[in-house]
């Protein structure tokens, strides 16, 4: 029998030389990566008893950390709510931290590398540890401009620097306010939690970057891009815009929004179907230029890859693999197209940066809590989504939507705007999606900028025209005039 | 003529001064310990640490003084090792008790009474059930003989949380009883009742199970008419997991049966029968049971879901929290895990001993396993062998299975910790496995009979025979 005992014995060695391997990997190599999770109230507990820094939008606190007679010697409170809410997201003692309070938590809670010397120092000189501070790319003024705009409605609006990225709005209605959420009552939160959380209208969803929607007319840029860049294109090439088209292998028809053909005899050119947002020409144009073309041209402009990570940004989706009809139904933003307003408004961005996607990005700088600079983000290119050329005639049929066709409403005196409507149809029983895109001035972009709304409210019977345009409109003014006023 | 000079007798220590040694040293432990938590938490040494220092030196040497008189060649490292390990175990409940109290005074609702006082009854109560069974069981030979009986006892014991009005169901599994308000596992005693059983079957049966059926891929297969007993331990261990849901103790009962069965026949085919069966029950309790899959599911992907696993992702936040050094007794926050006193002590010491104490301690554990297989290979009589393997085998795998769910190396199944664990019947019961290894041990390093005299030198006559 000794025999096998021995032999027990080396199996049971093993055993607990696996457990001891096992407490290793968990407890060194796993570590970090635990302790930075945003549910980790054992580091939560840690960071409460320092003062986190501020997260600051211009020179204006929108997050700041004061002192507290609670439970913790600090309280997180965030001075304009829901304006900033999903910007900068909440920091709650029972629910974690999310948007750029996670983002940047490391900065903020005086955890990150950048700051070790500095934590040192205070260790040693017993002055109690700060965090640093964050800076975002927001403008106030456009930020305000897309918030009251929204108001009422369900929906989102983006605006970027198309030569850089930077994002200069980020808004979405329903918002919540991040404060109770921070209160030093833990019953205080969970009440707050429970509300937000069973609102019908999920006022924590940020529809900015966080929610993909069909695209629908907005997408016919994408369309457009192909076709321009298939070289077998100009704005002034005609091509059929009948009244409805038959979709190849069903018996279904794709119709035109106004019902109508696009031109005299169903005859139409680019610019023109761009211009009154022409379905059966793009449809056409869709299924004339297969489906891997749209898609690769799709993904030059940022589809099928996630932006903006660090903010759980979702995801927008040119399918896989499609079938002619539903190619066609692909070129005018349907079937199983999906994008954010975030997408939508790098699109334009790009097309307004001569055809060069820029990384989006939020976060302007990281600060010291001396306020000496630790990290700037610097501008990078994601991608050439199109040629200078055909960046060019975009803009030049973009500018036709807001002069002369479905985007009017956008238009602004003395200004030159190129823009694209939208209004997407949904799955039965639920409102269309109204879009509008747009950048300004046509010849010296300084600001890209998409509206999406889910639900315009008390207003029916709408197009993204009427709905969305005047609110990107608000937005690009109140950039355009922030510059001009620097400038 | 000159004969040969007999062989001067091989002079073993009995090893008992070491062991007072390290009976000090383990009373240091668990006085450092006590005094540590007081110094983490208030800044300040409990105000009872003289009195509690005096007592553990005292009991200490008392069970040390004991084992000197009752088991004077038992192997001296198996005392000192479970007394450090039940000091560890009272101090973290002592300090979860502060971390508890605080939490309420910080919210203002009654303080929750304390659960160390009653621990350090516990272990008190296991350590004179050492001193009985050192005492009443002579030699361990006299378990025996009733192989049936103590096999039916078990299966009472095991059976016992089933009968209404005594069983009571806590945290989904009905593995306690309840008399006279106080609630007790029996499955504890019922582990080492079981082992008692398995050994002395095995002793008379072992030949018969060692013989060989078929050989497939090199290994010799038990014979078929022979599976009996391994197939009603196996149903045995699906009863409790079905009716008591239990799977951890599911898991040791089968684990134990199967290692025993292994040692007595020193037939490999037994571990790839127990691990086949072990496999089917377990495939067939995952398809059948849905918190058999939640467990398995907390396992792979605990984040996948963090409201239902919120204990194992607060025990790897423990642990993580801990790191290599860990917190410091006292200075953690190791209460933030539920029931860091029961099934997930070993997270709460991972996370303010840090992975250098935890190591001491799964490697205190395998001292106390490595001491038992020793102890099992030291005895001449088959019965102590199987007894001592088996006794140790129960606390290795049991060790094994919840340090390994706590820390998700396998999935999580409840078990206690021995010594470490709040809980009465669990830390008496691992009390009187230390005796019944002390026992095996004193009985094989006890040195042999005094050989005759040569026979040269008898004084006896050469008889003729014709």
């Amino acid at each position: 029998m000794n025999r096998a005992i021995r032999r027990w014995s080396v199996l049971t060695l093993l055993m607990f030389v696996a457990l001891l391997a096992n407490i290793t990997v968990v407890q060194v190599f796993w570590a970090d990566e635990l302790n930075a999770r945003s549910d980790n109230r054992r580091v939560l507990l840690e960071e409460f008893a320092r003062q986190r820094g501020p997260i600051l939008v211009g020179d204006t606190a929108v997050a700041v950390s004061e002192e507290s007679t609670g439970r913790f010697d600090y309280q997180r409170s965030y001075p304009q709510g829901p304006l900033y809410a999903h910007a900068t997201g909440f920091y709650s003692w029972v629910y974690g931290r999310s948007a750029t309070e996670r983002a940047a938590n490391d900065i903020l809670a005086g955890t990150d590398e950048t700051l070790f010397a500095r934590r040192v120092i205070d260790l040693v000189s017993g002055r109690p540890p700060e965090g640093g501070s964050v800076r975002l790319t927001l403008q106030p003024a456009a930020q305000e401009a897309a918030d009251s705009g929204l108001a009422g409605m369900v929906g989102a609006v983006v605006a970027i620097d198309p030569a850089t990225g930077a994002i200069l709005a980020m808004s979405a209605r329903p918002s919540y306010d991040p404060n109770p959420l921070a209160d030093p009552n833990a019953e205080v939160q969970e009440q707050a939690w429970t509300a937000y959380q069973t609102d019908a209208a999920e006022p924590m969803l940020n529809r900015a970057i966080a929610q993909t929607y069909p695209p629908g007319s907005t997408f016919k840029l994408v369309t457009a891009a192909a076709a321009l860049e298939s070289g077998d294109y100009e704005p002034d090439t005609v091509i059929p815009g009948p009244a409805e088209l038959p979709l190849p292998g069903s018996t279904t028809t794709l119709p035109n929004a106004f019902g109508g053909e696009c031109g005299p005899s169903g005859q139409t050119t680019l610019l023109d179907a761009l211009r009154i947002s022409c379905n059966t020409a793009f449809g056409a144009l869709g299924i004339e230029l297969g489906d891997d073309a749209l898609r690769e041209q799709a993904e030059a402009f940022g589809y099928n890859t996630q932006p903006l990570v660090e903010y759980n940004a979702a995801t927008s989706v040119f399918p896989d693999t499609l079938d002619p009809a539903q190619t066609a139904q692909a070129a005018i933003g349907q079937f199983d197209v999906r994008a954010s307003a975030l997408q939508d408004a790098m699109v334009t961005a790009a097309i307004a940066n001569d055809g060069v996607l820029m990384r989006p990005y939020l976060i302007a700088e990281a600060l010291a809590p001396d306020l000496a600079v630790l990290q700037v983000t610097e501008p990078s290119e994601q991608a050439r989504s199109v040629s200078v050329a055909t960046a060019r005639d975009l803009t030049e049929m973009m500018v036709a939507v807001v002069d002369s066709g479905t985007g009017r409403n956008a238009a602004i005196p003395g200004v030159s705007v190129a823009g694209k409507t939208g209004t997407a149809e949904r799955g039965a029983g639920q409102t269309p999606v109204y879009w509008f895109t747009s950048f300004a001035p046509a010849e010296d972009p300084q600001v890209a900028v998409a509206v999406v709304i889910e639900n315009p409210g008390e207003r029916v019977d709408v197009s993204g025209g009427q709905l969305a345009a005047p609110i990107a409109r608000a937005v690009m003014q109140a950039v355009l005039l922030e510059e001009g006023g620097q400038g | 003529m000159t004969s040969p000079a007999p062989p001067a007798p091989v002079r073993t220590g009995s090893g008992r001064w070491i062991e007072l040694v390290l009976v000090l040293v383990a009373s240091a432990i668990t006085v450092g310990a006590y005094a540590n938590v007081g110094l983490g938490t208030s800044g300040a040494l409990p105000d009872q640490l003289v009195p509690y220092s005096v007592g553990v030196v005292v009991v200490g040497v008392l069970a040390h003084l004991l084992v000197r008189w009752r088991a004077p060649f038992a192997d001296p490292v198996l005392l000192p090792t479970a007394l450090a390990l039940n000091g560890i175990g009272l101090a973290m409940i002592h300090r979860l008790d502060l971390a508890d109290a605080a939490q309420a005074d910080r919210l203002g609702v009654p303080v929750p009474s304390p659960e160390a006082p009653g621990q350090l009854v516990w272990s008190l109560v296991g350590i004179v059930l050492l001193v009985l069974v050192l005492w009443l069981v002579r030699d361990h030979r006299v378990l025996a003989p009733y192989t049936y009986l103590t096999f039916l006892l078990g299966v009472v014991l095991l059976l016992l949380p089933l009968v209404p009005g005594l069983g009571v169901e806590i945290n989904g599994a009905r593995i306690w009883i309840s008399v006279l308000g106080q609630s007790f596992q029996p499955g504890e005693a019922a582990k080492v009742v079981m082992v008692v059983a398995f050994s002395s079957y095995l002793v008379v049966h072992r030949e018969a199970l060692a013989l060989a059926g078929r050989r497939i891929l090199g290994v010799d297969l038990p014979r078929g008419r022979d599976l009996g007993p391994i197939l009603v331990v196996w149903l045995l261990g699906m009863a409790i997991l079905v009716f008591e849901l239990d799977l951890g103790a599911a898991v040791l009962f089968f684990g134990i049966f199967v290692v025993m069965l292994f040692v007595a026949t020193e037939r490999v085919g037994w571990l790839v029968v127990g691990v086949l069966l072990a496999v089917a029950g377990g495939v067939g309790s995952y398809l059948l049971f849905s918190h058999v899959q939640e467990r398995v599911s907390a396992w792979l992907d605990p984040f996948g879901d963090p409201d239902a696993n919120y204990q194992v992702i607060q025990s790897l936040y423990g642990l993580a929290y801990g790191g290599m050094l860990g917190t410091g007794l006292g200075q953690g926050q190791p209460d933030l895990i539920p029931f860091a006193e029961s099934d997930f002590i070993t997270a709460a010491l991972g996370e303010e001993l840090g992975l250098t104490g935890l190591m001491v301690i799964i490697v205190l554990f395998g001292v106390l396993v490595a001491r038992g297989l020793r102890a099992a290979i030291g005895v001449r009589d088959p019965f102590g062998t199987l007894l001592a393997a088996g006794l140790a085998t129960a606390i290795g795998l049991q060790v094994f299975v919840v340090v390994g769910g706590v820390t998700k190396l396998i999935p999580l199944t409840g078990l206690t910790t021995p010594f470490l664990s709040l809980g009465g019947s669990s830390l008496i019961m691992n009390w009187v496995i230390v005796a019944l290894l002390l026992r095996v041990s004193d009985a094989g390093r006890r040195p042999a009979p005094a050989p005759p005299p040569p026979l040269a030198e008898a004084q006896t006559q050469a008889v003729r025979l014709r």
